[in-house]
């Protein structure tokens, strides 16, 4: 379980410091998947980097099973836009990332391999991201976070720098993997369309400073041909709605 | 695309023979000698008389060159890792960078001596500080997103250090090396005119002095030769370390 009350945080800017996210408060069950929707600048990124344990100034109170944050006793997995791939290292090296760093592991045992045969990537391990689609690298970048059995997912846009196709195949692929696991899921987007198909629980963000508009029960989460139905339909009305509002 | 470089390499050798050749013919005085002359001495006095020279020069620019990447990439890269002591220190690589070092060859032969000290001192110290800002930028450049995975994973300093610094400003911190070679290679031929018996600057300049052409210019090959063959070293080095780019 997360717990998050009254998150405050302050970027310091030239001149000024800039109020990025205002008394946030949410609770996330473990073993959930909630999105993050809001316009640019809403501070959802910010809101991710104070649960990884990268931004580490802010006021309020932010706890992890009742304890507070901290990367190195926490299984912190993250995906990013831009892969967060290491460009020096090889498929395989780069998958393996998180386990060498919190478990010593120099090399894939069953489960890595069985993680990267269902990405569809193991005969892809002695490549380097350069010789990767995007689609790919994303692949690899969730195999990472998988492998390592995270505690908890932070996702930042994952697959937005994917054209359309490869992106509805990657939620899917996700989806399918994230639920033989059910890690605590943050997924952060900007797509309603996204938020719809993979949040259990949708919160909305304000624009600049981020604040909690609303905190929605999803109906259609993991419905068949969620987008042919008329749920899928209402529901992204009133997300629409409640975005242009703000 | 490898055996396309030697091909190049080969074509450059020959047009720079054949301009010496022409130059040669034209002047016909010993004080250019054919490179066909050149060849045949090099050859028979490789082993007896060059050999020595080449070992000490080769010695002097590796070990000079190892000192200033020991300290040169560590101070770099805490310059690139630490805003602060980048702040502190900056400004002295900047007023020191531009001092000509072979002004201070006078003042550290004064305080080193005459011996291998002060020829490895000057190696260093033109080295250095490209290794230095090379080093400090490469890691300045390194984005901020980088870092973020293995942040939220834990890693520790030596972690963050061993992923992710080391190996992205590997490639910079050698192209660094590559470039200050050059100078290198003729401040060693500097000092080896002084205090010493051994080195290729004392050979060549010993030829010149006995006005033994063929000895001088034979020097002056097989220095350049050792100059491209350590450009190639590194350049080998590059290619195997830096497979990912």
């Amino acid at each position: 379980m997360i717990k998050v009350s009254n998150l405050s945080v302050w970027y310091q800017a030239i001149n000024e410091s800039v109020l990025a996210l205002d008394r946030v408060s949410l609770d996330i069950p473990r073993g959930e998947i909630i999105t993050l929707i809001g316009p640019s600048g809403s501070g959802k990124s910010t809101f991710l980097y104070v649960l990884a344990g990268i931004q580490k100034k802010y006021a309020g109170i932010v706890t992890i099973d009742g304890r507070p944050i901290n990367p190195k006793t926490q299984r912190v997995g993250m995906i990013l836009q831009n892969y967060g791939l290491l460009p020096w290292k090889n498929v395989r090296d780069n998958a393996l990332l998180g386990v060498k760093i919190k478990n010593g592991q120099q090399d894939l045992n069953d489960y890595g391999h069985y993680i990267l045969q269902q990405l569809d990537i193991d005969t892809l391990l002695d490549r380097y991201p350069k010789e990767l689609s995007g689609g790919q690298r994303q692949r690899v970048a969730i195999a990472r976070a998988f492998i390592m059995k995270p505690d908890l997912l932070l996702m930042d846009e994952p697959f937005s720098a994917l054209d359309a196709i490869t992106r509805e195949e990657m939620q899917a692929l996700f989806l399918n993997i994230w639920k033989q696991h059910s890690v605590t899921t943050v997924f952060v987007t900007h797509s309603v369309d996204e938020a719809l198909y993979l949040g259990s629980k949708i919160v909305v963000f304000s624009s600049s400073p981020g604040r909690v508009l609303e905190i929605i029960d999803n109906p259609c989460f993991q419905m068949e041909n969620l987008r042919l139905q008329d749920e899928y339909h209402s529901m992204s009305m009133r997300l629409r709605k409640i975005l242009i509002k703000d | 695309m490898r055996s396309r470089k030697w091909r190049g390499a080969i074509y450059s050798l020959i047009v720079v023979i054949l301009a010496w050749w022409a130059l040669s013919a034209l002047l016909a005085r010993p004080i250019v000698p054919s490179p066909y002359d050149v060849l045949l001495n090099i050859i028979a006095t490789f082993s007896t008389k060059m050999s020595t020279h080449v070992l000490y020069s080769l010695g002097r620019i590796m070990a000079g060159i190892l000192l200033a990447a020991l300290v040169g990439v560590p101070l770099g890269f805490l310059m690139g890792y630490f805003p602060r002591l980048d702040k502190l220190l900056s400004p002295l690589v900047y007023f020191t960078y531009p001092i000509p070092k072979l002004a201070l060859l006078p003042v550290v032969m004064l305080l080193f001596g005459l011996g291998e000290v002060s020829k490895l001192i000057m190696i260093v110290l033109i080295v250095v500080f490209q290794v230095v800002i090379t080093s400090r930028d490469a890691v300045k450049s390194i984005p901020a997103e980088t870092f973020h995975s293995l942040q939220a994973l834990g890693a520790s300093k030596t972690q963050t250090f061993t992923e992710i610094i080391l190996p992205a400003s590997l490639p910079e911190v050698l192209t660094a090396i590559r470039l200050a070679l050059g100078t290198a290679v003729s401040i060693l031929f500097f000092t080896e005119t002084f205090g010493t018996e051994y080195g290729m600057g004392y050979f060549i300049m010993d030829a010149w002095m006995r006005v033994n052409y063929l000895d001088m210019y034979g020097g002056i090959v097989v220095l350049s030769f050792m100059g491209f063959c350590i450009f190639s070293a590194i350049d080998a080095a590059e290619t195997h370390l830096c497979a990912w780019r």
